[in-house]
């Protein structure tokens, strides 16, 4: 009887992944985004819908805004006073921009990895357990689990389990990297922006981040920003091509890399500039 | 055609030379000018009291007897000093600094404040005892006891504090306040589970510098009114009470009438220096242990 059940229930999930594959959600939708440092404009018209349980990669030359915009996602760009936005940005359908929406109520669900891996200067289990907690978890066993899952989840468990308690620097940058990344899925987010994540990394490093982004994608949405192209070309399902504050080309990444509808997609992915 | 000639070149080479060695000899008795004053200085102070530091004279209460007098009082005077300047610059530096780093957006108003607690660091101290004088012990009317003296030498030493805790604070990288941010974490948390801890070590080298210098100042104090007579030890913030510089002070003044007090005051001030000595290494050992940590 139970058998038969766990069949059935099977069958359901994957009739409604089939059906969800055809329909993706959206997380995000930005609306005639525009941003200007001081007197520049770093972004232009930015309309883009990004779907849930995909990688999207945004690529670019170097100042292109690509970075500016992954950072307006989580609205850390506001840690630039000169900043000033105009538009909608829209997470699960309400305007992030919106003065009402509480910034740290965003960035419990939209978790960052940043460029340069930026552990705590605390203990391996310090760094893992430190979101649970500013959220208000104090229960020790829960923490336990969160960390243990969490560092699972970012493919480090096995490196880190013997030395929790050990400081976080004593790690090398890839591990570090990925004790970030095991850091903001402690706080179980809904999507992951990550901000050229692998450019500190050695070869060896890259590839361990990029199967892990494979893996966290069947229950996360990832933002990835890169100026690698084929990383780009490797893990993402969409890619987004930004010149000057604007979006060239924005559709799934098979077409954008084998048949680039705009010149200047074609010249930036060939080589010819950036 | 060259344009360097060899032999013009040769010609100067022996001026130039000379001043190189005289560049540096010049500069190293800058530095010994300084380290033979010291020298002296402890020589002198050292000599005149051998003889005159024993238990006796740690442990006893002040007398007008040479033979007996002691620096108990002022020793637990400079403690109790300590207790209050420390809690308080402590309290209103770190304030002052991670306001000012952290929350103070980089305007008019901030320049200003900030070129004031410098100008604050550069006001002579006598000032500073006459503010005390005026505010604490008249018009708060706690007389010179403790809490006058202390909250008089915590306005002293605080833009001391203030400005070693604003490095500290802004030595912190802004990628670890991001990382913490990104996680949700509000302003306040990251301050006291990010910012605080890393910058400790610094903002406590600040603290320990601060304390030291208060406890070797003597203008406020007079100032204020501390009194040059036998009074009980102190056992609270509102007794009065002396500090070892206070009392090297009287002594010397009073040397005129009792030869012996100008040895008194010299094992005093070797006591007091054996202790300055003692929180700056403390000071440096902090720095040392947690120097780069990022």
């Amino acid at each position: 009887m139970a058998v038969l059940t766990m069949t059935e229930t099977k069958g359901k999930l994957a009739e409604e992944q089939e059906f969800s594959q055809a329909e993706k959600k959206i997380v995000y939708g930005t609306k005639d985004l525009n941003l200007w440092y001081g007197g520049d404009q770093a972004l232009k018209n930015i309309n883009l819908d990004i779907y849930e349980n995909e990688v999207t990669a945004i690529i670019g030359p170097s100042g292109c805004g690509k970075s500016t915009y992954i950072k307006t996602l989580n609205r850390m760009v506001e840690l630039i006073p000169v900043v000033r936005v105009s538009g909608e940005i829209l997470y699960r359908e309400r305007n992030i921009l919106d003065r009402s929406y509480k910034v740290e109520d965003l960035r419990t669900n939209v978790g960052m990895v940043f460029q340069k891996p930026n552990p705590f200067p605390k203990s391996i289990y310090e760094n893992v357990a430190y979101g649970p907690k500013i959220h208000g978890i104090r229960d020790k066993k829960i923490l336990n689990e969160i960390v243990e899952k969490s560092l699972r989840g970012a493919a480090i468990w096995d490196e880190v389990k013997d030395r929790l308690n050990e400081n976080a620097y004593g790690l090398s940058g890839g591990q570090q990297q990925r004790l970030c990344i095991a850091r903001a899925l402690a706080i179980e987010p809904d999507v992951i922006l990550m901000d050229e994540p692998t450019s500190a990394l050695d070869p060896i490093s890259t590839l361990k981040v990029e199967e892990l982004v494979q893996e966290l994608k069947k229950d996360i949405s990832i933002i990835i920003v890169t100026h690698n192209m084929q990383q780009a070309a490797r893990i993402s399902d969409r890619t987004a091509f930004f010149l000057n504050g604007e979006v060239v080309e924005y559709t799934n990444t098979n077409s954008i890399f084998s048949n680039p509808s705009d010149k200047r997609t074609e010249d930036y992915i060939t080589g010819r500039f950036g | 055609m060259k344009y360097v000639d060899a032999a013009q070149v040769q010609k100067k080479m022996g001026t130039r030379l000379l001043a190189n060695k005289l560049a540096k000899n010049l500069f190293f008795l800058s530095t010994l000018f300084g380290l033979i004053v010291l020298v002296i200085l402890i020589y002198r102070v050292v000599a005149q009291s051998i003889g005159w530091i024993d238990a006796d004279f740690i442990f006893n209460k002040l007398s007008t007897d040479p033979e007996k007098a002691g620096i108990m009082g002022a020793i637990l005077g400079t403690l109790w000093l300590m207790a209050v300047v420390a809690p308080v610059t402590m309290v209103l530096g770190v304030g002052t600094a991670i306001y000012l780093e952290e929350y103070a957006k980089k305007s008019r108003l901030q320049g200003f404040i900030q070129t004031n607690i410098s100008n604050l660091a550069g006001v002579p101290s006598v000032v500073f005892g006459i503010l005390g004088l005026t505010v604490f012990a008249r018009a708060l009317d706690l007389g010179s006891v403790v809490l006058a003296g202390g909250l008089t030498m915590a306005l002293l030493v605080l833009p001391v504090v203030v400005v070693a805790s604003q490095e500290a604070i802004r030595a912190v990288p802004q990628y670890l306040r991001e990382a913490s941010y990104g996680m949700g974490a509000t302003k306040w948390q990251t301050i006291k589970n990010i910012v605080l801890p890393a910058s400790l070590p610094g903002i406590l080298t600040g603290v320990i510098l601060a304390l030291s210098r208060a406890i070797g100042e003597t203008a406020p104090l007079v100032v204020i009114g501390i009194p040059a007579l036998l009074i009980p030890l102190p056992d609270g913030v509102l007794d009065k009470f002396t500090i070892l510089p206070v009392q090297v002070y009287y002594w010397t003044t009073d040397s005129a009438l009792v030869a012996e007090y100008a040895n008194l005051a010299a094992a005093t001030i070797v006591i007091l220096l054996i202790v300055l000595f003692a929180m700056n290494s403390v000071a440096i050992l902090i720095r040392n242990k947690f120097q780069k940590r990022f």
